[in-house]
């Protein structure tokens, strides 16, 4: 599966996509969801939620462990993918369309210090071995 | 070094995701645990389960020193071929496994143990061996594979590829089994769903887990055997129960002997000491997942009782989450409790198990 190009990454496991309006669209890895298996519960934050960077903010179980997911960077959720809820398994099936939730940044410079996709697959290359 | 079963190159050639199961190198899933759930429930699948260890007991009188090894009474074994499902205690009464025992004539008997507590439990019946029938001999079958074909059109998919096996398992109850050739079938299970387990030569394993693929058996991993057991209520050793733990509150009663005159190991123990908790099903109420260790609270009466799920996770034929959990006995069955699921408490229902049987939810 390949790291698609166009999106950032964290070291645990997030992507992030920069969109057109300012705001950025976050979900979680294809390795992610590899190493959790099948997903069978996604618990969202409220829209509206103000964020601190790397604070945990979701959660997306499988059928094997509970995962916490980290705010990639700080803000305020705008949206989140509430169809999830009803089909987690849509993770599994596309982890980069599948995404959980919108912020609005609030330091938009945060995002410069997240990985980009060279960087994502050199730390996956790693935790291999 | 991970131990290997007879099926190892065959997994991992067919896509297993291997894990570290107990030192022993096992297939997790081979790609989706819940399509390998249904197809069982629904269909027909396999497990290697040949980490899981056969001993035979052989000589004279076996019977006699099963009957004091175990705490089900093995007189009710009549008919050859019959099994019997039991604990082995310690003195103190304490689970030291759980095990299936085959009766196959009156000088040879079967024992199927658990894969992580095989080394101790035959170091246990040895020494019980030695103290109570020093004639007998006790031998571990490593050479031996046994695979698991589960779900409602396993049975006949093992006829198709064992040649003349329809004839001689047909009328086979559960709990029975025979001999066709090089394989030992038994219909027991470890899945809630209709099917055989198979004992065969380890050589001859590879061949025939490919001939059941071929008959269309689907491959299945321990992530659906766990899923498939838990809606089954049927305890895992290690988390349902271990040493420190009795039968009698492990919701394994019904496998204790405590009216014949029969006297076995761990029976006083049993007779002295009061059940104060039980095994009991939980269903959740709220959204999430219950898992094993998570605490469960209920409050009955102005008291507050503790309990732990020993088992959770969840349930893809009810598609919510499930679990067992060991509780006080004052908490009854259509209770609610709440269950501490990281910063919050979810509601749960104590519900009798098991949870889903021959493929439909009995809840």
């Amino acid at each position: 599966m390949s790291i698609p190009t166009q999106l950032k990454y964290t070291k645990s496991h997030e992507w992030v996509k920069p969109e057109a309006d300012g705001t950025v669209t976050i979900g979680v890895t294809h390795h992610a969801q590899e190493l959790l298996g099948d997903m069978v519960f996604v618990e969202l934050p409220q829209v509206g939620r103000k964020l601190a960077q790397k604070e945990e903010c979701a959660v997306a179980e499988s059928v094997k462990a509970a995962a916490d997911v980290y705010s990639p960077i700080s803000g305020e959720v705008t949206a989140v993918n509430s169809g999830l809820e009803s089909e987690p398994e849509k993770i599994n099936q596309d982890a980069y369309s599948a995404w959980l939730f919108k912020l609005k940044p609030a330091n938009a410079a945060e995002l410069d210090g997240l990985l980009d996709a060279a960087a994502y697959a050199e730390l996956l290359e790693n935790e291999d071995h | 070094m991970l131990k290997m079963t007879p099926l190892n190159q065959t997994h991992r050639d067919m896509n297993a995701k291997m894990v570290d199961f107990g030192g022993w190198d096992m297939p997790l899933h081979y790609g989706s645990q819940l399509d390998e759930h249904h197809k069982v429930r629904q269909d027909a699948g396999m497990f290697d389960v040949s980490h899981m260890l056969p001993v035979d007991i052989k000589g004279n009188n076996v019977r006699d020193f099963l009957r004091q090894l175990v705490a089900n009474n093995v007189d009710k074994l009549t008919l050859p071929g019959k099994a019997l499902y039991s604990c082995m205690l310690t003195p103190q009464g304490g689970i030291i496994d759980d095990l299936i025992i085959y009766f196959l004539s009156e000088t040879w008997f079967r024992i199927v143990v658990n894969a992580g507590t095989a080394d101790k439990d035959v170091a246990w019946m040895l020494k019980q061996r030695d103290q109570l029938a020093p004639g007998l001999e006790i031998t571990p079958r490593r050479d031996l594979a046994m695979i698991a074909v589960q779900g409602p059109h396993a049975r006949a998919k093992v006829w198709q590829v064992i040649p003349g096996s329809q004839a001689a398992t047909e009328e086979l109850k559960l709990f029975q089994s025979t001999v066709v050739n090089q394989y030992f079938i038994a219909r027991t299970g470890y899945t809630g769903e209709d099917g055989f387990e198979i004992i065969l030569p380890a050589a001859d394993a590879p061949a025939f887990w490919k001939a059941l693929h071929a008959a269309g058996v689907a491959p299945a991993g321990l992530g659906a055997r766990d899923t498939l057991r838990l809606e089954a209520g049927m305890n895992l050793y290690g988390q349902d129960m271990d040493e420190t733990r009795n039968p009698l509150e492990s919701g394994l009663s019904w496998t204790v002997d405590l009216k014949s005159e029969r006297d076995f190991i761990g029976k006083q123990a049993l007779l002295d000491t009061p059940v104060t908790q039980q095994l009991a099903g939980l269903i959740l109420l709220d959204r999430g997942v219950l898992r094993s260790h998570q605490q469960v609270l209920a409050h009955l009466d102005g008291t507050e009782y503790q309990g732990e799920i020993t088992s959770g996770g969840f349930s893809p034929t009810i598609n919510q989450s499930i679990a067992l959990a060991r509780l006080p006995v004052q908490i009854s069955i259509g209770d609610e409790v709440d269950v501490v699921v990281r910063d919050k408490k979810l509601r749960a229902k104590v519900v009798k198990y098991p949870f889903v049987r021959n493929g439909k939810v009995l809840i």
